[in-house]
């Protein structure tokens, strides 16, 4: 089937390319949601409803601009296995609201997978653009072009004083969610990340993330987007967002240094144990996991490890979830054989070099 | 850290309720979560935006009312969906909702994004008017900012093109 190959790399192929400021800022994230002005929102639609909007969605497809952009494929959600569905969540193509409880539900895929439609989730039409590195205004601009060419064939729930009307009024105005998942080690160990997020959320943004325990959260990956979509224009919310998270890196970067100039053997060591770890251990949960890996990663980026790329950082990222670890051994794992599945699979990965 | 549930497992997950100043935390592993149901966000039962919006909903402008406001409409007559459901769900059932709701948008939305009005995008095949309007409105703050620094003559050009743009738009 079509999908296979969208459900058997780990890696989709945007997340190869190397975008600017990749050592910190992982991917790039626009999701604009949109609705046809005449059927109820998901949430309330018939079964005859929903699929007359999966209809209507799935003509628009047919525009020709919409080739030039990529080729796509559309994959109704029945047609995909629970685990299937679980692996698309682990990969950011779909949401798990998505893959839980939507009825009449479908994605859309580009061949590269940095576009991902979803139809039928909280709203008829929800278009995502990802891109690797920090480029959310190429990602804005990519879905602005995808989010035009559906205008021009389907009627849009839109009004002059509110804007894209949604199902959830946090989305009403723009119904723009962009977002950057930044890799934040430095500014966590040197203490400084509790006081920038404070700052962050004061200007509008939200900060979120896997949290453990105390700030830190999983794997230092913490994911900027807008809270506001109503009252700003898109240019402003991406600009908005854009100078914040130039800061960060900046901020990221100043501390790198400091770390290496202050703790240069302490780092070393850190990231070589973890590397140690990761090559070695029989056990590991995904907690560790996400832990080790971000030493290795920001090892990587300091040019303390050479062996290891990124890109393989990146792999592993989406590999060692639970998803993934069931569908590349075929069957059904318990917790504990996850971890030992885990830990295989990045002794594997880290010793292909 | 031990989850406090089970007493072995390790925490995993850690919360912080405060409630009227009152701050209690949770340390509990993931499984223990999953049992209680109500601490993993996103799950049918989770706390999700949506109680979280109800939240805000609750903050009724009850004065208007009792200073003898026009009733308001509580029913989207064409999805069916209720105020109080709505409340509940935190969720339109469909675009009419927006019309039908409308006297009561504005605090839920100041309180949510600060501002009420949208000032981005617009479809093209249908925004050629509200376009046009936006641009009307540019125009005049230009036109303002031009008077005030006394460049009477492109002050001038400015209010030609407004008249024409509203030409235009009474034209439709």
């Amino acid at each position: 089937m079509e999908h296979r190959s969208y459900t058997d790399n780990a890696l989709s192929e945007w997340m190869k390319g190397h975008g600017p400021d990749s050592e910190i800022v992982i991917s790039s994230r626009v999701r604009i949601a949109r609705n046809l002005q005449t059927q109820p929102f998901p949430m309330l639609a018939t079964n005859q409803q929903s699929e007359e909007v999966l209809n209507q969605i799935t003509s628009a497809l047919q525009n020709e601009e919409l080739n030039t952009i990529s080729n796509f494929d559309f994959i109704p959600l029945t047609e995909l296995s629970e685990l299937d569905k679980r692996v698309l969540v682990e990969k950011h193509l779909i949401s798990p609201n998505l893959a839980n409880e939507s009825r009449n539900g479908a994605v859309i895929l580009s061949e590269n997978e940095s576009v991902s439609i979803m139809v039928n989730e909280e709203d008829h039409l929800r278009i995502q653009c990802l891109c690797p590195g920090f480029q959310i205004k190429e990602a804005w601009d990519l879905a602005s072009q995808i989010d035009d060419i559906f205008e021009s064939q389907l009627e849009y729930a839109f009004d002059e004083n509110r804007g894209y009307l949604t199902s959830c009024p946090t989305n009403v105005g723009t119904g723009i969610r962009a977002s950057v998942m930044m890799h934040l080690p430095a500014l966590v160990l040197t203490q400084q990340i509790n006081r920038i997020l404070s700052a962050i959320t004061q200007v509008g943004l939200a900060v979120r993330g896997l949290y453990g325990e105390g700030s830190e959260a999983l794997g230092n990956l913490f994911q900027i987007s807008n809270q506001i979509t109503l009252g700003q224009s898109e240019d402003e919310i991406i600009d908005n967002l854009y100078s914040v998270a130039r800061q960060i890196i900046e901020h990221e970067k100043a501390a790198r240094e400091k770390l290496l100039i202050e703790s240069k053997p302490r780092i070393i060591d850190r990231v070589m144990r973890s590397y140690g770890i990761l090559s070695h251990a029989g056990i590991m949960d995904s907690k560790e996991a996400a832990q080790r890996l971000s030493d290795v990663r920001l090892g990587i980026d300091l040019g303390i490890i050479h062996q290891v790329s990124t890109h393989i950082m990146n792999e592993l990222m989406v590999m060692a979830q639970p998803g993934f670890l069931q569908k590349q051994s075929g069957e059904k794992l318990s917790a504990e054989d996850r971890d030992i599945r885990r830990a295989e699979l990045i002794r594997e990965r880290l010793s292909i070099i | 850290m031990i989850c406090q549930e089970c007493g072995k497992r390790p925490a995993t997950l850690h919360f912080t309720k405060i409630i009227s100043g009152e701050k209690t935390e949770f340390h509990i592993c993931e499984v223990c979560a999953r049992e209680k149901g109500e601490m993993i966000p996103g799950t049918p039962n989770g706390f999700s935006i949506h109680n979280l919006l109800s939240g805000l909903l609750d903050f009724e402008p009850s004065a208007q009312s009792a200073l003898g406001a026009k009733p308001q409409v509580t029913r989207c007559d064409n999805c069916g969906l209720t105020y109080t459901q709505f409340g509940k769900l935190g969720r339109f059932g469909c675009s009419e909702c927006y019309k039908h709701f409308n006297a009561r948008l504005d605090g839920l939305f100041r309180r949510v994004h600060g501002n009420t009005v949208h000032v981005g995008k617009i479809p093209k095949r249908s925004g050629g008017r509200i376009q046009d309007k936006r641009e009307i409105e540019n125009l005049k703050r230009e036109l303002q900012n031009r008077i005030e620094q006394e460049e009477f003559e492109s002050a001038a050009k400015i209010r030609d093109e407004i008249r024409e743009l509203e030409k235009k738009l009474s034209g439709n």
